[in-house]
């Protein structure tokens, strides 16, 4: 088709992006997997190997866990605002409405969540003297700045990224195969066990994953609410650049790094082949 | 065919049962779909519902269906009022316009569906699937998913899953309008096939007239909610109740006419009139280019100036003296040697025609 | 639409929606009311006064830390055109081999966390200060990184939904230049695509936390965060106001953006 000469000149018409993607996408990357490997400018395996320790190995299941219930929670109630919102019209104003405030809670969260918490169910929270006001103190706990406290807060923004998400899966699904399951003498419930559940739950499921590796990368909610330890590996990262002290901790933090990354890349990949699965059935 | 073997076979399993829609309304907001539609089919019959976008068949069809509720008006299957009767217990097989089949099952699951709901075991209802996709010429391909199919294997598959569940009616709301001309011919001439062979009353809902006047039993032509006439195909074409149906139906010439004595004069000719021409005086009179005959003539009355040639037929443009454009459709063979410039003499068959105020 | 045609089971789905969203809505509901009334009371005395708003202008570190954000949200918004746009222009015109190479390099900063880009970008972040500026406007270029996933994506619907191929050859037989085919053809024709990537990538930079924090430097949400250990109303205050601008920018993208996709019409 065109010349050798003439295909090595259009490709070079993408070096500025891949020169860009180059420098601050794969050197970063690549700078902790190497990183975590060197402690003191010598190969080792000791950054690695404190990954080991228990209190790391809390740390990891405590992130598990609040991605994990957090994805959950967030992923069957954003379905259902999702499945209401998609039954509406889809030019009209509540879809809109209800799209634009998913995208600004579920992008544009972090410290403002935390902040928005705090006023709610803080020390003078608005909903903590209410509370106070109906006999049940938690004006003095501070269990908003633990890891429950996180759970609800990360809630907040997992409904709304699932809405986000979910949506397009609910827009694929055809109104002739509800019909069709009509007049072939389904019911309600019959037509979403053999239908509808069916066809959505690769879609869900991958949504859930999202919603997984969201909550599992979240650094500035956390950061804005916990001010005492590290009770998350994010958190955990951000300590260990801070602790220029001890001479080995960047190693230590690429560590930490690495694994997150190793995680959240699994669950991507997981991700990426529902979406395929999703792209089959419901477009 | 042989009787279908599955539970229950209901009386009028395979000769199909009388269907009556009984002064249909239906309103969208400010907008009346359907305006007191009156309709009955015959039992094992089959009826299209043919008009223009917006006429309100599909409406029908659908009110029919159970998807749809009418405003005011009832529904009558096998004498039996089921207008309060929900869709999924109407059973009803429907057709849909493409893209009905369930993407995550394969096509013998699909097919199957309507049996699983009924509680039919797994051995019978393969083989009543296997029976239903070999009568639409599937069989083959039962293990495949919809995606995986052409567009006219899917709409079989849809015909064979809406049959599937012997259904008192079977309802085809423009099953070939997504599909190639020459597929769609095809797939017509087998639903047809298929329809006499198990004989259902069927409602067949189209745009497009050349499908419903080769398919159907009558074929009712719609209009702004209302049946502007219910005819047999060659009846429809060839009487014509009102202008509306001439000009929707079939390519029409207008021919300036003047009825006296319940014939008119078109173009030197003496026709009878139809039903609802006018009765006395000068009108427009609705012409089919099969009855404009022209032969090759010096001294003739016309200027050929175009012609196409359509395989048996040709299509001839002809201009008279007096300014008319006509529209002739004749057998080539009449016709050999005429070509553009060509002067002609017109003749018009005295078959009878619709006459309109001018 | 069909008020007063509607069918039983649309009449279903509007009670459960409305009954779902009522229920939904409450919960989300009640932290952004809290928010108003923590940023309107001053305890301990529990007056109303509205000096946590009126610090929001006369704050000086505050307002400096906006018109930072402001700044870093349109200089990464031009950014990320400059480099995304002709970039994709051309490999559907010249390179579609390279679309999933883009793509993929693209969509990579949704598996590469923000706090695991800071651990790794320390030597880049230093040239990058040593040769553009040393202030907080450097953030820019890994800022440009982070919008890369969504703005892609509302570019790549955009271009998706205009033949760029017909029309480029439509303009280069008529005798234009690759350039009045890119700015004079193509651009005008996805504008609305452009724009919902400005805003996505506006709205983005305006919330971002981590990599200012920990480069140190004091964008709107890391001066939030301190102020809100001194006067928690100011932070509360604040957050509320950039909510509210974050939901305009969206709301008004509804409606100049691509729209969802409409289902098929019937007669």
């Amino acid at each position: 088709m065109a010349k050798p000469a003439s295909r090595i000149g259009a490709s070079l018409g993408l070096a500025p992006f891949l020169l860009y993607a180059a420098i601050f996408l794969i050197v970063p990357t690549v700078v902790v997997f190497v990183r975590a490997f060197i402690v003191d400018g010598a190969f080792s395996l000791e950054a690695l190997a404190s990954l080991k320790k228990a209190s790391m190995i809390e740390i990891t299941k405590n992130t598990l866990l609040l991605s994990l219930a957090t994805a959950v929670v967030g992923a069957l109630i954003g379905a259902v605002v999702a499945y209401v919102v998609s039954t509406a019209n889809p030019n009209g104003l509540l879809r809109r409405f209800v799209t634009s405030a998913s995208g600004v809670l579920a992008q544009f969260g972090g410290v403002t969540l935390a902040f928005a918490f705090i006023a709610t169910v803080g020390r003078e929270g608005v909903v903590s003297r209410w509370l106070d006001g109906a006999g049940i103190d938690i004006t003095n706990s501070t269990w908003l700045f633990s890891l429950k406290g996180l759970m609800l807060v990360y809630t907040y923004f997992q409904v709304p990224l699932m809405v986000i998400v979910f949506l397009p899966a609910l827009d694929g699904i055809r109104p002739q195969w509800r019909e069709a399951a009509d007049t072939l003498g389904a019911s309600t419930w019959q037509y979403w066990r053999h239908v509808g559940v069916p066809l959505l739950f690769p879609a869900f499921l991958g949504a859930l994953l999202l919603l997984f590796a969201n909550a599992f990368a979240a650094y500035a909610t956390a950061a804005a609410l916990v001010n005492q330890g590290s009770p998350i590996l994010a958190l955990k990262i951000a300590d260990a650049l801070g602790n220029e002290l001890l001479g080995n901790q960047t190693s230590v933090a690429s560590a930490i790094a690495l694994e997150m990354v190793l995680i959240v890349a699994v669950v991507m990949f997981a991700y990426s082949r529902l979406q395929q699965q999703t792209s089959r059935w419901l477009r | 065919m042989t009787e279908p073997a599955t539970s229950a076979p209901r009386e009028d399993a395979g000769r199909g049962v009388q269907v009556r829609l009984d002064g249909l309304t239906r309103v969208f907001g400010s907008v009346k779909a359907l305006d007191g539609l009156e309709l009955t089919l015959a039992p094992g019959e089959l009826v299209a519902l043919l008009g223009p976008s917006g006429c309100g068949k599909t409406t029908a069809l659908r009110i029919l269906a159970g998807l749809d509720t009418a405003t005011s008006g009832r529904v009558f299957v096998g004498g039996t009022d089921i207008s309060g009767v929900a869709a999924h217990k109407r059973d009803m097989g429907m057709v849909f316009q493409a893209y009905s089949l369930f993407p995550h099952m394969t096509v013998r699951h699909n097919v199957e569906f309507g049996l699983k709901l009924r509680g039919i075991d797994g051995g019978k209802r393969r083989a009543r699937a296997m029976q239903m996709l070999e009568l639409v010429g599937l069989e083959s391909q039962s293990d495949r998913y919809a995606h995986q199919l052409s567009g006219g294997q899917q709409q079989r598959v849809a015909l064979a899953r809406a049959l599937a569940i012997e259904p008192s009616v079977l309802l085809l709301d423009e099953p070939l309008s997504a599909l190639d001309a020459k597929v769609r011919a095809q797939l017509r001439d087998e639903i047809r096939r298929v329809q006499l062979e198990v004989g259902t009353t069927t409602l067949f809902v189209t745009h497009d007239q050349e499908e419903a006047l080769a398919l159907a039993d009558r074929v009712g032509v719609m209009r702004a909610g209302r049946l502007e006439q219910i005819a047999p195909p060659e009846e429809l074409y060839s009487k014509p109740r009102t202008e509306f149906v001439a000009e929707f139906v079939g390519l029409t010439n207008r021919l300036p006419a003047y009825v006296s004595g319940g014939a008119a004069t078109v173009a030197g000719s003496r026709l009878p009139t139809l039903a609802g021409s006018v009765e006395e005086g000068r009108g427009t009179a609705l012409v089919r280019p099969e009855q404009i005959h022209v032969r090759a003539d010096t001294d003739g009355n016309a200027v050929v100036s175009a012609s196409s040639f359509l395989g048996a037929i040709s299509r001839l443009t002809v201009t008279t003296d007096d300014g008319a454009h006509l529209v002739s459709q004749i057998p080539r063979t009449s016709v050999q040697g005429v070509t553009a410039g060509d002067r002609v003499a017109v003749l018009i068959d005295p078959a009878p025609v619709l006459v309109i105020g001018a | 639409m069909r008020a007063s045609g509607a069918t039983k089971r649309q009449q279903n789905q509007r009670l459960t929606r409305w009954v779902t969203l009522a229920g939904v809505g409450v919960l989300f509901a009640i932290p952004i009311y809290s928010m108003f009334e923590y940023s309107i009371r001053i305890t301990p005395q529990n007056k109303q006064t509205w000096d946590a708003w009126k610090a929001i202008t006369q704050n000086e570190q505050l307002s400096g830390a906006i018109r930072v954000s402001l700044e870093l949200a349109v200089l990464t918004v031009t950014g990320m055109l400059l480099l995304l746009l002709p970039t994709m222009i051309w490999i559907r015109l010249k390179v579609p081999w390279a679309k999933r190479l883009v793509e993929f390099l693209c969509l990579l900063p949704l598996t590469i966390p923000a706090i695991v880009l800071v651990v790794g970008l320390d030597n880049v972040m230093s040239w990058v200060r040593y040769l553009t500026t040393p202030g907080p406007l450097a953030l820019t270029f890994p800022y440009i990184v982070l919008v890369l996933p969504y703005c892609y994506r509302a570019l790549d619907a955009g271009l998706a939904a205009i033949d760029v191929n017909t029309l480029s050859e439509a303009a280069r037989s008529l005798g234009a230049s690759w350039t009045t085919v890119i700015l004079r053809i193509i651009v005008p024709n996805m504008r609305s695509a452009i724009l919902s990537a400005a805003f996505l990538a506006v709205a983005l930079v305006l919330g971002e936390f981590t990599l200012a924090s920990l480069f140190f430097y004091d964008n709107m949400q890391v001066v939030i965060v301190l102020i809100g250990l001194v006067n928690s109303s100011i932070s509360v205050a604040v957050s509320l106001a950039a909510l509210a601008f974050a939901f305009v920018l969206l709301f008004a993208m509804s409606f100049v953006g691509t729209r969802p996709k409409r289902r098929e019409a019937r007669s």
